[in-house]
């Protein structure tokens, strides 16, 4: 038994409560790979490894079955909405 | 599992040594002139273009080293840098840290001290 897309998710929730969950399976067969986007507010005053070694530590089950883990984003709420409204003012212009 | 205890003392010591030795070292998938994984490639081409000169250890010949060293960095993949004897990140935080500037100014902090 492998590691799913859904469990990545649903652990990823209860652990970091997060406001926003993005988990993409990028196996394409090979095995169990995963890329996260997660905003949650327990990264607040985290630097970036910090933040990383939270998302493992709340994988460290599954980490032993994923081939590959790439977190491509771990920013806290604020982070996110002001990302957000970059993006969308940078679509508009 | 049988594999809980594989930083041994003896292991850690060697991996101080190693992470002190040279201002920066990148464990990771096969050699920094044949990387044998995406991720590790991507790193061994940031250090290239940022002309950093490094150490690499190819973890695949190696499976004590390979479990030890998760161990030794709590970090759970590879590939796995070390900056100035520190860990340093893997490889989206060395991604992220090259775009916003911060590893050119680690390294560069490394290199003078």
């Amino acid at each position: 038994m492998g590691v799913t897309k859904e469990l990545v998710e649903s652990t990823l929730k209860s652990k970091l409560n997060p406001s926003h969950l993005e988990v993409v399976d990028t196996s394409g067969g090979c095995g169990a790979s995963f890329a996260i986007e997660i905003v949650s507010e327990q990264f607040e005053g985290k630097r970036l490894l910090e933040r990383h070694r939270l998302v493992n530590a709340a994988l460290v089950e599954e980490m032993k079955e994923i081939h590959a883990l790439s977190i491509k984003k771990a920013v806290t709420p604020a982070q996110w909405k002001q990302q957000q409204e970059t993006q969308q003012s940078t679509s508009a212009a | 599992s049988s594999i809980r205890c594989a930083l041994t003392p003896a292991l850690k010591t060697t991996l101080d040594k190693v992470v002190t030795s040279h201002k920066v070292v990148l464990f990771m998938k096969g050699t920094k002139d044949f990387p044998q994984c995406g991720f590790s490639q991507t790193v061994v081409q940031i250090l290239k273009s940022l002309n950093v000169p490094f150490e690499s250890v190819n973890i695949l010949e190696n499976e004590l080293l390979r479990q030890g060293l998760k161990d030794y960095s709590s970090w759970p993949t590879f590939p796995q840098l070390y900056i100035d004897g520190e860990f340093f990140g893997g490889c989206d935080i060395t991604v992220e840290a090259y775009k916003s500037g911060e590893l050119q100014e680690q390294v560069e902090k490394a290199m003078c001290s």
